[in-house]
């Protein structure tokens, strides 16, 4: 059947009728939807992992166990996943095991644009690089047949325009692979010194097989054109080329390491130029010029960046960007940057940390945005989880200054992905320094994943919910403390006296995600343009529901994007922001007088 | 038959991936190759959206480039301005006259452009610059806003009406099924504003 498929989605598809059994992820962009499409198979066990090395290993063991088995994660989830990576190349595999990571270059929805190809080098996997969703799905079909022959890993990378665009794809029939039986090898699974020492000529000696095999595999293959220009490319980069360079000749590269150097060595000596065009890093590029071939590449193409096929075209054309392909209007044109939404209830945290002044260690969220104007309540956001981490550290050297006046910020998929080990560092090494966390219970940048803090599992069955009151204080944290973030006066009072605590404290701002649960918590305000002066103290709260009105500065309420959160009437000092319906209790309920 | 870009833009929110998602479908049910991207993630939360969709008989890279846009239908105002670099010379440009202000509006130097369609004019006198979500409204739902823009595309490609009914078929819940078909025909009525002359609100 043909249909219209997301990289991701036909990602999924490759893996059902692979007959997959076991599937497991920690949502990040641009991967998401690849398990999410896998969890309407009923065939597979799908799961989101707290975070990607326990996706990694929950997928090993199902490997293990006799099934095939996918974990999924972004490129910077790999990086968490890599210690498994490293050592599972060496156990190998008993049913087929594939890791996909997809890349972001243009950083669309990240915080570097690292190329995870070097993965594949340094931990001597097969590397497969699907160009559209075709490929997507039967390269990974083939990822699992070529992890079975030679017993080992195999690394699936797509980039965010793979993962992201659809295009056609003829599907097939799921086919059915029992699970393969278990056998104790003590000297393949249990990785130690001594049995570590023999596997590695193991891994060698299947590299070589595995480079042999990139010629033959039909993987990687040639399309003679005009033997003037010959192309060596990968992945979208193919798409791009193709596009403006219809005609020249081609070694379209499926499977990008080991790469085929027979295959590579005839293409060369055929064609009169020869380039690559890859997207990120000279990964190709380096290993062509190691074989002796001379060979055009980054000089021309950017490593920085996205590609695209104006970019391509000026690579291949030799020209730079003409003028004339940016025909900009004169007009200055304002950014429209994500916000945070209309009544979210991160909000009111941010302004109270603005508000005292606050030194803030952020994470990896939604509330990562609480750093942008005009919040501008953040002051760190390296990795997912290193605000417990960070604010540690920041305040061990110089207490004088950080401590009663620094926080670390984090959600509860971030806390649990990987900031919990931080704290207790921190109960540890006796550190002080208030942590708050942003508890909606669900991963919501990604688009409303559950978590652990959900109690709601990826195919929305009830489980135990992880209690992150019992678990701080488990970990030895005496103070922990709930508040209300919509009210803003005890938001800003306990962070305030936290801060002072001579320990360790957590504070949990406990509030659904009002996006996800398309909550109205009260009726919709308005302003009183009477009572009004235009102070624009409400504008610095950051709501995208409150606009600049007919009269000027003075604002007024989107009547459709307002959720009645009620955090701009309490930041107004004249009571000039009221609810439409005067009779709610909103007013009571956030200790106002009203 | 020759490649078709379009290209539709607008704001996180408005159904602008779903209305390049039926189009899609539309080019494949009519036989063709179709290749579409978007990029998800931070657009969700009120930022600028752009979906790219090609078709023809084969096609290679998802994105249009600079000036070869055959379309564009821009779901907002400002998000119209933004990919004006994409149009054609003289491609046909479908715009909501509509504006969501952004949050930068509020607290920077950068004003939300006043006049659109002198802008438009440089590039193409093809313009459809109306208020489609008051139009949309009109009918009962500010939803259908993107059945109506894709009734508005329909009037220009040559795939027969069925088709899109149909496809719009296997996108929309029965119980609004009806609706989205009367926006859908809502929107086939909709003619280009005579160059030069400012359509009345």
């Amino acid at each position: 059947m043909k249909v219209v498929l997301s990289g991701n989605e036909a990602v999924a598809r490759g893996f059902y009728e692979a007959g997959g059994r076991f599937a497991s992820a920690y949502p990040g962009t641009p991967s998401t939807e690849v398990l999410e499409a896998i969890a309407k198979f009923d065939e597979i066990i799908a799961q989101w992992a707290p975070n990607e090395k326990v996706a990694v290993e929950v997928a090993a063991g199902a490997s293990l166990g006799g099934a095939r088995a996918l974990a999924v994660m972004k490129h910077v989830g790999l990086n968490v996943a890599a210690d498994p990576l490293f050592s599972l190349s060496y156990m190998g595999v008993n049913g087929g095991f594939v890791i996909m990571t997809a890349d972001d270059p243009g950083m669309h929805s990240s915080q570097n644009e690292q190329d995870n190809r070097w993965y594949a080098k340094a931990a001597k996997l097969p590397l497969l690089e699907p160009s559209d969703s075709q490929e997507a799905r039967d390269f990974t079909i083939q990822a699992f047949e070529i992890s079975e022959s030679f017993d080992t890993p195999v690394l699936l990378r797509t980039t965010t325009r793979v993962s992201h665009s659809k295009s056609v794809v003829l599907t097939g029939e799921r086919i059915d692979v029992p699970l393969k039986p278990y056998r104790k090898e003590l000297t393949k699974n249990v990785l130690l010194p001594s049995t570590g020492r023999l596997r590695h000529p193991v891994v060698e000696n299947r590299l070589k097989k595995l480079r042999a095999f990139s010629t033959v595999s039909g993987l990687n293959w040639v399309d003679w054109g005009d033997r003037k220009i010959g192309i060596i490319t990968n992945g979208i980069a193919y798409q791009y080329a193709r596009e403006v360079m219809p005609g020249a000749s081609y070694l379209k590269l499926g499977m990008t390491y080991p790469l085929p150097e027979k295959l590579i060595k005839e293409f060369a000596e055929g064609v009169e130029t020869l380039y690559v065009i890859e997207e990120l890093d000279p990964f190709i590029e380096e290993q062509v010029r190691m074989l002796g071939i001379k060979v055009t590449g980054k000089e021309k193409v950017p490593g920085i960046g996205e590609l695209n096929p104006d970019i391509v075209s000026a690579a291949l054309l030799d020209r730079m960007l003409a003028e004339d392909d940016f025909q900009k209007s004169e007009l200055k044109l304002p950014e429209r940057s994500p916000v945070l939404c209309a009544g979210c209830s991160h909000r009111g945290v941010f302004w109270a940390l603005k508000k005292l002044r606050v030194t803030v260690m952020g994470d990896i969220g939604c509330y990562t945005l609480g750093a942008l104007p005009p919040l501008n309540a953040m002051d760190s956001c390296l990795n997912m989880g290193a605000s417990v981490g960070m604010a540690e550290g920041m305040v061990k050297v110089n207490p004088e200054k950080f401590q009663k006046k620094l926080v670390g910020i984090i959600g509860d998929s971030t806390f649990i992905h990987s900031g919990i080990t931080s704290l207790i560092d921190m109960v540890y090494n006796r550190g002080i320094t208030t942590v708050i966390i942003l508890d909606n219970r669900i991963t919501a940048m990604t688009g409303h994943q559950e978590n652990p803090a959900s109690g709601i599992t990826l195919q929305h069955e009830q489980t135990k919910p992880l209690d992150l009151t019992k678990l701080s204080e488990a970990i030895g944290i005496r103070r922990v403390r709930k508040i209300d973030p919509y009210n803003l006066k005890e938001t800003t009072a306990v962070i305030r006296e936290e801060m002072q605590s001579p320990e360790p404290s957590v504070i949990i701002a406990d509030a659904p995600c009002v996006l996800y649960e398309k909550l109205k918590l009260g009726p919709v305000y308005y302003v009183d343009q009477e009572k009004c002066v235009a102070c624009d103290l409400c504008y610095k709260i950051g709501c995208p529901a409150l606009v600049p009105g007919p009269n000027g500065r003075k604002p007024v309420i989107d009547p459709l994007s307002c959720i009645g959160c009620d955090q701009c009437a309490q930041v107004c000092n004249l009571d000039a922001i009221l609810p439409e319906d005067l009779t709610f209790d909103n007013l009571a309920r956030r200790g106002r007088s009203g | 038959m020759a490649i078709t870009n379009v290209i539709f833009t607008g704001v996180g929110g408005q159904g602008v991936l779903l209305a390049s998602d039926v189009l899609a479908e539309i080019a494949l049910r009519h036989g063709l190759d179709v290749k579409k991207s978007e990029v998800h993630g931070m657009s969700q939360r009120g930022g600028s959206v752009i979906s790219q969709v090609r078709f023809g008989e084969k096609i290679y890279a998802p994105l249009v480039s600079l000036n070869q846009a055959d379309f564009i239908v821009a779901f907002e105002k400002l998000e119209a301005v933004r990919y004006l670099d994409y149009l054609k010379p003289n491609g046909v440009m479908i715009a909501n006259d509509y504006e969501i202000i952004p949050a930068t509006v509020e607290f920077g130097d950068v004003e939300y452009p006043k006049e659109i369609l002198p802008v438009f004019m440089k590039k193409t006198n093809r313009i459809i610059l109306e208020n489609i979500t008051k139009l949309a409204e009109g009918l009962g739902n500010p939803k259908v806003l993107n059945v109506i823009m894709l009734g508005i595309l329909s009037n220009y490609l040559e795939i027969p009406e069925p088709v899109w009914r149909g496809a719009i078929k296997t996108r929309v819940p029965d119980k609004f099924l009806e609706l989205n078909l009367k926006a859908f025909q809502a929107g086939r009525e909709i003619r280009e504003t005579a160059p030069g002359i400012v359509p009345q609100p």
